[in-house]
């Protein structure tokens, strides 16, 4: 909800709770304003652009692609990007196998690379229908799959965090790696959607 | 909710709201990250969004759903109170939008 | 197996047939309903975590845990699933509810 100065809207009874939380918390010296302040500017920054950095340097380094996949985390440090307590599992589509992504028991995601997960992935129907009939909703995506294409769901229901590496398409020889880049969407490292060239 | 029937996903974005922001920031912070005290665990979060009725997921949002969470988890550790939380409730609906809360919104 | 006392060693390696724990306790639980008395393969072993259970309700989760990705057929889940027979569903899954 976006406020004007002079043009107040009364607050919804969850950001009442908000506001009221924060200023406990702060009052016992729980938090501090310049904490939260600083933990939402940082969120800020996490987008898909980190991932599609991580994707784009795996598509051009077969050395680091390997090592990706090999553990996940510590290709995102080699990176200098901040993981936390992310525990990557990175999981490449072939051209036999399809990877996509869904958090069954709630909304899993791997933040640091992605930063927070869109109003769909959330949703009862994608996380509902993703298990069981992964071929349908990828459809619903835009996404459709030759039948001899494997689909690999992962849900991921407790510590580990999934990306998945897409397939770099044929026509991008040559390209630098920021080039690259700019078509690995979000979309496509949760696996609702494949990189496209043009 | 895996595998139970459901209707057709639409892809909707949503623009999140400084105030979804700082609910998230105070479960990074309450969680231990970032120099926060470790006041609770991700799991605790679930846990109370899972005891929410049944109908919460249709009629609220995902940080309402996590404000609520939060917020219980703090009383039931005993961080703050019910009665400090309806206190300071009244007390910012009577005062409407704080300087502060009305810049950082 | 039990939870609340066992050792954190991993029990099974990649490549063993597991089967999910036909269980429906109370309480905080990451292993989804629907993949409950299900059999499938250890893909990896993940690490050792604090059991979810336990930190769930304000306790140390120790001991801590062993957590595998197991990986199932989706025809062997779903009755009359339609898609290729060779698709796969993988799920993380703690030892403790792994027999």
């Amino acid at each position: 909800m976006k406020e004007e100065s002079g043009n107040y809207q009364p607050y919804s009874y969850f950001q009442l709770m908000e506001v009221s939380l924060r200023e406990l918390l702060v009052e016992k010296g729980i938090v501090t304003d310049a904490q939260v302040a600083e933990e939402v500017e940082a969120m800020r920054k996490r987008t898909p652009a980190v991932g599609a950095g991580v994707v784009a340097k795996a598509w051009t380094d077969p050395g680091f692609k390997a090592r990706l996949l090999a553990d996940g985390t510590l290709g995102c440090i080699e990176l200098g990007i901040e993981v936390a307590a992310l525990k990557l599992v990175v999981v490449e589509n072939t051209p036999d196998v399809h990877n996509v992504v869904v958090c069954t028991l709630c909304s899993c995601y791997p933040r640091m690379l992605l930063g927070i997960p869109p109003e769909w992935y959330k949703s009862r129907n994608y996380r509902s229908r993703t298990v069981r009939e992964p071929r349908e909703v990828l459809s619903e995506f835009g996404l459709q799959l030759n039948e001899q294409m494997k689909i690999r769901v992962h849900d991921s229901t407790a510590d580990m965090r999934y990306l998945v590496l897409p397939m770099r398409p044929a026509e991008t020889d040559g390209w630098s790696e920021e080039r690259l880049a700019s078509i690995v969407t979000r979309d496509c490292m949760i696996g609702v959607a494949v990189p496209k060239s043009h | 909710m895996g595998g139970l029937p459901a209707g057709k996903v639409e892809p909707t974005e949503h623009d999140y709201g400084e105030w979804e922001r700082r609910v998230d920031a105070l479960m990074v912070l309450l969680s231990g990250g970032k120099g926060g005290k470790r006041l609770m665990t991700v799991d605790e979060l679930r846990k109370n969004i899972e005891a929410l009725p049944p109908d919460a997921y249709d009629r609220m949002g995902y940080y309402d759903r996590w404000v609520t969470s939060i917020t219980q988890i703090m009383i039931q550790r005993g961080v703050i109170t019910t009665e400090e939380l309806g206190l300071k409730m009244a007390e910012i609906e009577n005062r409407g939008q704080s300087p502060i809360s009305a810049k950082a919104s | 197996m039990k939870s609340g006392s066992a050792p954190d060693f991993p029990r099974f390696k990649p490549g063993d047939v597991v089967r999910v724990r036909k269980a429906y306790p109370l309480g905080h639980i990451r292993t989804p309903f629907y993949i409950r008395g299900h059999s499938g393969v250890i893909e990896r072993i993940c690490g050792t975590f604090g059991n979810p259970e336990e930190l769930a309700q304000q306790r140390s989760g120790e001991p801590k845990q062993p957590l595998y990705r197991v990986r199932f057929q989706q025809k062997d889940v779903w009755p009359g699933y339609k898609g290729n027979p060779g698709d796969v569903l993988e799920v993380e899954i703690f030892q403790h509810w792994l027999e």
